[in-house]
């Protein structure tokens, strides 16, 4: 076909060229500042100052630094709470003292970002295969009865113990994935629907287990089970006396990354999930069996779901109660907004995680801090994932030019 | 009207879609637009109609330059266009449709159904195009809610008419009757832009034949020049149309149908009773108009739709209403009719596609584990002796030509051992060039003693490629003739006539 003069490759042509990172890095841009118009907004000082600029000449520069002042402190504090001090690393480099402190920061993002890394991971593979397993935060739910049980009611030593506790976790989750996974493959019904019914069910049934001699803590009468076994528990990294809360499971996690990368784009069973997410019509024809893909994702979903719930019981909780239906806000619902932030990839959702987990963990010290309520925080990584699923509406601002035509989107809408 | 373009150029990055082309349209002129795939064509014909902006260059209706920022700018200066793909609501009547967007109203808004039938047919009867303005779209053939889409544009007042690939959804008879109107209405004085590959067509009712190729036009010709000609101008090299093959040396029935019954989605049969013999080392063409069972029947045999009662037998296996791996992995190679829902996924890449049923096998996978190495050996490969022209086997198959991606499919199927190869409508939508390689290809199959299942709409198609040709009326076969029989009688077996 005919060129026309080929653009040379500048820093400008690259940025100018779409790239999901790129659009991704744009979002959080956009994120952080409308973030800060929300700040702006909302901070009586800040208005104060602004509505009396025409007071004096130089009242519009003290306007600016208000505004500065208090958007540069709640974000210092964001990345304080979630990252650390950056004098507190120069003072532990140079004294060698201090280094729980400064790595407490850090430490708690990563606790955070665990178990949404295994159940995003798991939402991830089903949205690659065209399914919508809404249902993670039930299956994540079932994991962690199944694995506070395992961990509370059998005694044993901690080599087998713990194993078995992940184990069970893994299969609460896979009977959580397996019913929205038979329903769909035999009886058409859609995923969409089961799995987010099944949450409440799931959600009464963890009250039921933990308000009744099933489970409940003995001589308790409130919502709280039994507690776990020493040999069950994911130990902190570097041990109790250090304070800091990152556990083994952060090797779980690492582990169930690498697998959902070699699964996805290494194994003949991950193309077959791709292909069919991809166009189910061609799969079809492949000799693909659409039915046992069904039911092998929500198998593989709910699985991970089920270990991102017992691994937070196990290294974080201990025991489980009906406050982990909305106390953790639910890390199965987090885990569809990471997935498609990380593009169902499990490399992005790393970095998903990660982020949710700092903004999270980075908001409590905002809060504490400068009085900016937790909910930026929220607004932030809700704006961020807005664009994220919006690209069009970011390469519309940033003035990015398409190449192709037609959008590609994360998500193709609610299923088949 | 009188339409001259002067200089359209249009880029797509460092990808030129135009470039400089100038054309003039009298009035009461049939001009053909004739090109390949991807030459061009339907980006002239959308800045044309004020769907895109050109970079470069001026439209003059009546020799006045105009401006368009919108297609509606092009509706209210009498330009109307006719897509590819239907722009109807099929829940509507046909009324509905033509009036939609400028419906004639009674007080308080409310539609008045009367005056927009009486208009209607008005319309109808001024240009000669019979429909039932009461009729609901949905129920129409093909052929008539095209007719619609005419009307449409004529209601508009349209003196510039752009068919854009009219021919490609319709039957024979509806594509005659088509190229009736469009001599009725050039006789009227509109002048008509119609855009195809179809070399058949512009000689038929051209008045003018615009070649372009590669977003430049290449000449303009009057429709006295002969097909081979038209077909070196589009294509840009000597293309043989004929396809040459040796005498038929037809061995033992590969794929054997016994009274095959078959349903549809409706759960409507559509397939009564087909009993059918391919041999190896023959081409069995299946002829019939589209609708007559034919896709349904392809979809058996694959393994995508149940056999209700007969029985499938391929190279002496029973495969009836066995999975479609089983039937894969019994041999069955099959290019199907909707190639981009059935045989792609178009976002991946080449060489995924290229292993699409086959990449749990060695030595595309061992253990469970893909071996992408292989993989793209095996892209590589096949891209060559095939001729798949893509930049990287890793593209996206979505970013090939129509005639490329049918090659991809083609190297897959062919690419694997098999006992019977079946090609459901092998080269629709295809330029003359992939047409030609196609038709080659599944000639040198049949050479080599595979047992060919050929189905296709087209006729020429069919008698060109056919060793015997089974025609299909109403899900049943009307007979099974030797490709010497004439045109006539052949149509008069689709049309489900049968020999007195």
């Amino acid at each position: 076909m005919t060129t026309a003069e080929a653009p040379r490759r500048t820093w400008w042509t690259r940025y100018t060229s779409q790239s999901p990172s790129l659009l991704t890095f744009f979002a959080l841009v956009l994120g952080f500042l409308i973030g800060a118009i929300v700040i702006i907004a909302t901070t009586p000082a800040v208005l104060d100052a602004w509505r009396h600029i025409f007071h004096s000449p130089t009242a519009i520069f003290s306007a600016l630094k208000i505004t500065w002042d208090n958007v540069s402190a709640a974000y210092r504090s964001l990345f304080v709470g979630s990252i650390g001090d950056p004098r507190s690393f120069v003072h532990s480099f140079t004294t060698g003292k201090g280094w729980d402190t400064t790595m407490t920061p850090i430490s708690e993002t990563l606790t955070y970002a665990t178990p949404l890394v295994i159940a995003s991971v798991g939402v991830g593979i089903a949205f690659q295969t065209g399914l919508f397993n809404i249902g993670a935060n039930g299956q994540a739910i079932l994991g962690g009865i199944v694995g506070v049980w395992a961990g509370s009611m059998l005694h044993m030593t901690s080599v087998i113990h713990l194993p078995l506790t992940l184990v069970a976790g893994v299969l609460g989750g896979i009977v959580g994935g397996l019913i929205p996974g038979i329903l769909k493959a035999y009886a058409g019904a859609h995923e969409v629907i089961v799995t987010l019914m099944l949450n409440y069910i799931i959600a009464f049934f963890l009250l039921y287990v933990v308000l009744s001699t099933a489970l409940q803590q003995p001589g308790q009468s409130n919502d709280i089970s039994r507690t776990i076994d020493h040999s069950a528990i994911l130990q902190p990294l570097f041990g109790t006396s250090s304070g800091l809360r990152v556990s083994y499971g952060i090797f779980v996690a690492a582990a169930v990354v690498i697998f959902a990368w070699w699964f996805l784009n290494r194994s003949t069973l991950g193309f077959d999930f791709r292909v069919t997410g991809a166009n189910p019509f061609a799969a079809r024809a492949s000799g693909i069996n659409p039915k046992a893909v069904i039911i092998l994702v929500f198998v593989i979903s709910g699985g991970l779901a089920g270990l991102a719930g017992e691994v937070q019981m196990a290294s974080t909780n201990h025991y489980i109660d009906g406050g982990f239906l909305i106390g953790n806000a639910g890390i199965g619902f987090t885990a569809i907004t990471v997935a498609l932030l990380g593009r169902n990839r499990p490399g992005g959702i790393v970095w998903g995680s990660l982020l949710f987990a700092a903004l999270g963990v980075g908001g409590r010290t905002m809060q504490a801090m400068t009085g900016i309520p937790l909910d930026l925080a929220t607004v932030i990584q809700s704006i961020v994932v807005l664009f994220v699923a919006t690209p069009v509406l970011v390469k519309e601002i940033f003035h990015l030019r398409t190449q192709a035509q037609g959008v590609q989107l994360a998500t193709k809408g609610w299923g088949q | 009207m009188r339409v001259e373009l002067r200089g359209i150029t249009k880029r797509f990055g460092s990808f030129t879609a135009n470039d400089a082309i100038d054309l003039i349209v009298e009035p009461g002129q049939i001009h053909c637009l004739l090109g390949e795939n991807g030459a061009g064509k339907s980006t002239l014909m959308n800045i044309v109609f004020g769907l895109m902006r050109a970079d470069e260059g001026e439209i003059l209706l009546d020799n006045q330059p105009v401006r368009f920022s919108n297609s509606g700018d092009a509706v209210r200066r009498g330009i109307g266009m006719v897509h590819q793909h239907f722009m109807l609501v099929p829940v509507f009547s046909v009324a509905e449709n033509v009036v939609l967007g400028f419906e004639p109203t009674k007080s308080l808004g409310r539609l008045d159904r009367r005056r927009a039938h009486s208009e209607i047919r008005a319309l109808s009867e001024k240009f000669g195009l019979e429909v039932d303005p009461e009729a609901l779209v949905e129920n129409l053939p093909v052929g008539l809610q095209q007719r619609v889409e005419i009307l449409k544009a004529l209601s508009h007042d349209a003196e510039l008419l752009i068919l854009d690939e009219p021919t490609a959804v319709l039957t024979p008879q509806e594509i005659d009757s088509l190229m009736d109107i469009m001599r009725s209405l050039a006789d009227d004085g509109k002048s008509i832009l119609f855009i195809t590959h179809k070399l058949k067509e512009v000689r038929a009712v051209g008045d003018v034949i615009t070649v372009i190729r590669q977003g430049k036009i290449i000449d303009s010709v009057p429709p006295t020049r002969s097909e081979g000609e038209l077909a070196s101008l589009m294509v840009g090299r000597d293309v043989n149309l004929k396809v040459t093959k040796e005498a038929v040396h037809a061995g033992d029935p590969v794929l054997e149908l016994r009274d095959v019954v078959v349903r549809d989605d409706r759960g409507i049969t559509v397939v009564k009773g087909v009993s059918l013999d391919v041999r190896s080392g023959e081409i069995l063409a299946i002829a019939g108009v589209q609708g007559n069972g034919q896709t349904e029947l392809v979809e058996a045999i694959a393994g995508l739709r149940r056999v209700e009662s007969g029985t499938i037998t391929l190279g002496g296996r029973d495969v009836t209403n066995r999975t479609p791996r089983q039937i894969l992995d019994a041999g069955l190679g099959h290019v199907p009719e909707d190639r981009q829902r059935d045989g792609l996924v178009l976002s991946m890449s080449v060489e995924d596609n290229l292993v699409l049923n086959t990449s749990r096998r060695a030595p595309f996978a061992r253990r469970g584990t893909r071996n992408l190495a292989a993989v793209t050996a095996n892209a590589e490969e096949l891209a060559q002796r095939f001729d798949v022209r893509t930049t990287s086997v890793k593209s996206p198959t979505g970013s090939l030509s129509g005639g490329n991606q049918q090659k991809v499919i083609v190297a897959r199927e062919l690419s694997r051992p098999l006992t019977c190869f079946i090609a459901a409508q092998p080269t629709r939508g295809l330029d003359v060039g992939s047409i030609e390689y196609v038709h080659r290809q599944i000639v040198e199959q049949r050479n080599g003693g595979l047992g060919v299942l050929i189905v296709s709409s087209e006729l020429d198609e069919v008698l060109a490629l056919g060793d015997r040709i089974a025609v299909l009326f109403d899900g049943g076969v009307m007979g099974v003739v030797e490709p010497t029989m004439s045109r006539e009688e052949i149509g008069m077996l689709m049309a489900g006539v049968g020999p007195s």
